[in-house]
């Protein structure tokens, strides 16, 4: 495949990027569509970090949409090893085979050995079918918090997003006809080594400014009142400058949208506030301190801000 | 090789002081060593500095964490006695001057190693006794118990090396990884068939698995206020000495601010260059101690980055703590829900009949799994060994806990 077919139906620009982010409901700042943009273009790996709700994965989501391709997601845990993020055999099967090949007085150690480990027998898992070639053209790899699995599976990892080829010893190599578009996140709850992050483009995904959040909450959920949207993203801007264990995520900021709306709020009030504040803040020390006096004072902020 | 020997005069007996130093200094250099350098210097010549400095770096550093050692050792002992010149210009006709370069500040280990024949000639030295790292075992047992606080700096120095060689924790915590364990209690599918399959037999034999084990990363938060500066020096070493090992190993320092200073110990192999290099991260040495401060600092900005894997942390603070203990509390209680394992190294707790009565320990108390003492290398042989898993002393919390 040439590098032209391989670049079909990509943005060629910096705005393209933004337009087609924005086409799939994702708004995005400049500096992420401009390492998105990059990252396409140069077939590099993106590595997004940043806190818990702001959008890592829904990027990759929204590049399958927008783009056509599949979308082949890992979801990374501690003990993630190669029978499940890369392939496995079914056992059961290549036991059968084992018996049928017995009834049938089978003793052909070479060609039972290739009808056992048969590609019939293998079951892919998302690393091998990232490496599949797809009528739609290469498929989005997402490697969701990468985090929460082991240096072991960071080190395995580097050799599949250099050369995009797994090789399976009992049956030969895969390699990918056009390398996937992947896209890493990570929590950050422990540090990626600095090896993995250099075959990528980097990115730090921030809480967004207040007039990219209203954006959002209007590209998400454009049922909500206008009114009551400026003060949900005021309110939640606030919130963020207080010192909190965990400060709200923009996916809180839309499911406390959402709350609101299905409780048919047109606008903030403390009582309502303190009821729902379960949906934006986690912890309960942080829910303590916002509670009561801060939440109406933040409150009290927030409506002559929003008049 | 007399022969060597004889034809380079006071050469290489100067070799062979510059050897020892550079064995005091830490760098293992053999007698064999010392010879191969002889016999390379006469092989070599002696045309330029630069020539025989690494002639001798050649033949005497093995590994690169040496080489800062070397070049320092090479300045102070050559240049002192500008023997490098005399013997250049014992072999030419005019020697070249060489530019007075400012005296570097040397490394502290190579000045001591150095500073015995200070003011004599290497030609004088006959039996010179150089500093021997080792001591008899009775000298030892005395030391391992003596305070910190009451060692001479030669002592802690001491202490530091000692502090090294303790063998370092073996704790484990098993994995959610499988590996390969003949007595395993897991099957292992695929290595059954290939088994079988190579076997051929009609039956599959069962090859099996069990769960991989790692070491857990460690995390410690180290006071180095002025009150605490003897013991948190040392402790920098010992975290040194694990971090080397391989394990993961996260520090932080804090007075008034918290550091992060974990690369800069990982950065270099040499204890003093990465101590050097963590200190020039800190802005605040030896100031007052503001520890709610820092745990909150800990908490919000480091606590999920570190803390994965089940990690042990280390809190090494006297406790003493100034401003508000409710917010001391708070954090302390944050922190304790977010590690497995949190264990207060304080080195008050020496004294016979302590007693938790400061505001700041008593805030803390509660809020901790093990409470032990720091004050010589016992207690931190105590400690490594109930990181490994076996209860060694008293350090229980509870017993300091009042109504």
């Amino acid at each position: 495949m040439t590098v032209d077919m391989m670049r079909s139906g990509l943005p060629a620009s910096i705005d393209e990027t933004v337009s087609l982010l924005t086409s799939g409901h994702y708004v995005a700042d400049r500096g992420l569509a401009t390492v998105v943009f990059l990252a396409l273009r140069m077939g590099r790996p993106l590595f997004l970090e940043g806190e818990a709700g702001v959008g890592k994965t829904e990027i990759a989501k929204v590049l399958a949409n927008t783009l056509g391709r599949s979308l082949i997601r890992l979801q990374c845990y501690e003990g993630l090893d190669v029978s499940s993020s890369v392939y496995e055999w079914n056992y059961a099967g290549q036991m059968m085979e084992i018996r049928l090949a017995e009834a049938a007085g089978e003793t052909d150690r070479t060609r039972l050995g290739s009808d056992v480990f048969s590609e019939k027998h293998l079951i892919k898992r998302p690393l091998l079918k990232a490496l599949e070639p797809d009528a739609a053209g290469a498929p989005v790899l997402l490697i969701d918090e990468l985090d929460r699995t082991d240096a072991a599976f960071e080190a395995y990892l580097l050799e599949i997003l250099s050369d995009f080829q797994v090789t399976v010893p009992e049956l030969g190599t895969f390699r990918a006809p056009a390398p996937p578009i992947v896209v890493i996140t990570s929590n950050r709850t422990r540090e990626i080594h600095d090896a993995l992050k250099r075959r990528c483009l980097y990115h730090w995904v921030d809480y967004p400014d207040s007039a990219r959040e209203l954006a959002i909450l209007k590209a998400k959920h454009p049922q909500t009142p206008a009114k009551l949207a400026r003060q949900v993203v005021a309110y939640v801007q606030a919130i963020r400058k207080e010192d909190l264990f965990k400060s709200p995520g923009v996916a809180e900021t839309l499911d406390w949208a959402t709350a609101l709306v299905e409780l048919d709020a047109v606008a903030l009030d403390p009582a309502l506030v303190t009821d729902t504040l379960g949906v934006l803040l986690k912890y309960q020390d942080d829910i303590a301190k916002i509670q009561g006096t801060k939440a109406k004072e933040l409150l009290d902020r927030v409506k002559a801000e929003t008049r | 090789m007399p022969e060597t020997a004889a034809g380079t005069g006071h050469l290489a007996e100067n070799i062979a002081y510059f050897a020892r130093a550079l064995r005091a200094a830490g760098v293992p250099v053999g007698p064999g060593a010392v010879v191969d350098a002889v016999a390379a210097v006469a092989v070599a010549g002696i045309g330029h500095r630069g020539d025989f400095k690494a002639t001798l770096q050649a033949i005497l550093i093995k590994k690169r964490e040496h080489m800062p050692v070397f070049e320092q050792a090479f300045a102070i002992f050559w240049r002192r006695r500008a023997l490098v010149e005399r013997m250049m210009a014992t072999m030419m006709p005019v020697a070249p001057g060489t530019p007075d370069q400012p005296r570097q500040e040397a490394l502290r280990r190579v000045s001591e190693a150095l500073y015995n024949d200070a003011n004599r000639d290497p030609e004088q030295i006959e039996e010179q006794k150089i500093l021997d790292a080792r001591m008899t075992l009775s000298d030892l047992e005395v030391f391992k118990s003596r305070d910190f606080e009451q060692m001479s700096s030669a002592e802690i120095e001491e202490a530091k090396r000692q502090v090294r060689t303790l063998v370092l924790p073996l704790d484990t915590v098993a994995t959610r990884r499988l590996r390969a364990d003949a007595r395993g209690r897991l099957i292992d599918p695929r290595g059954s068939l290939r088994a079988s399959m190579r076997a051929g037999s009609g039956s599959i034999v069962l090859t099996r698995r069990s769960r991989a084990t790692r070491h857990p990363p460690l995390v410690a938060l180290v006071d180095i206020s002025g009150s605490m500066s003897r013991y948190s020096q040392v402790f920098l070493h010992f975290l040194h000495a694990l971090a080397k090992t391989g394990r993961k190993v996260h520090s932080f320092v804090f007075a008034t601010e918290l550091t992060n200073v974990s690369r800069a110990l990982q950065a270099h192999k040499d204890p003093d260059l990465a101590l050097g290099a963590a200190s020039r991260q800190v802005r605040d040495w030896d100031g007052g101690t503001r520890i709610g401060g820092a745990l909150h600092d800990f908490n919000r900005k480091w606590s999920r980055r570190v803390l994965s894997g089940g990690a042990v942390v280390l809190l090494i603070t006297d406790g003493l703590e100034r401003q508000g203990t409710d917010a001391l509390a708070f954090e302390a209680d944050r922190l304790h829900r977010s590690c497995r394992r949190l264990i207060w190294l304080n080195p008050l707790l020496r004294f016979d009949g302590f007693e938790a009565k400061a505001a700041g320990i008593r805030a803390l108390l509660p809020h901790v799994d093990e409470f032990r003492t720091l004050h010589n290398l016992n207690a931190i042989g105590d400690l490594v060994r109930a990181l490994s898993g076996d209860a060694v002393g008293a350090s229980d919390p509870r017993r300091f806990r009042i109504g």
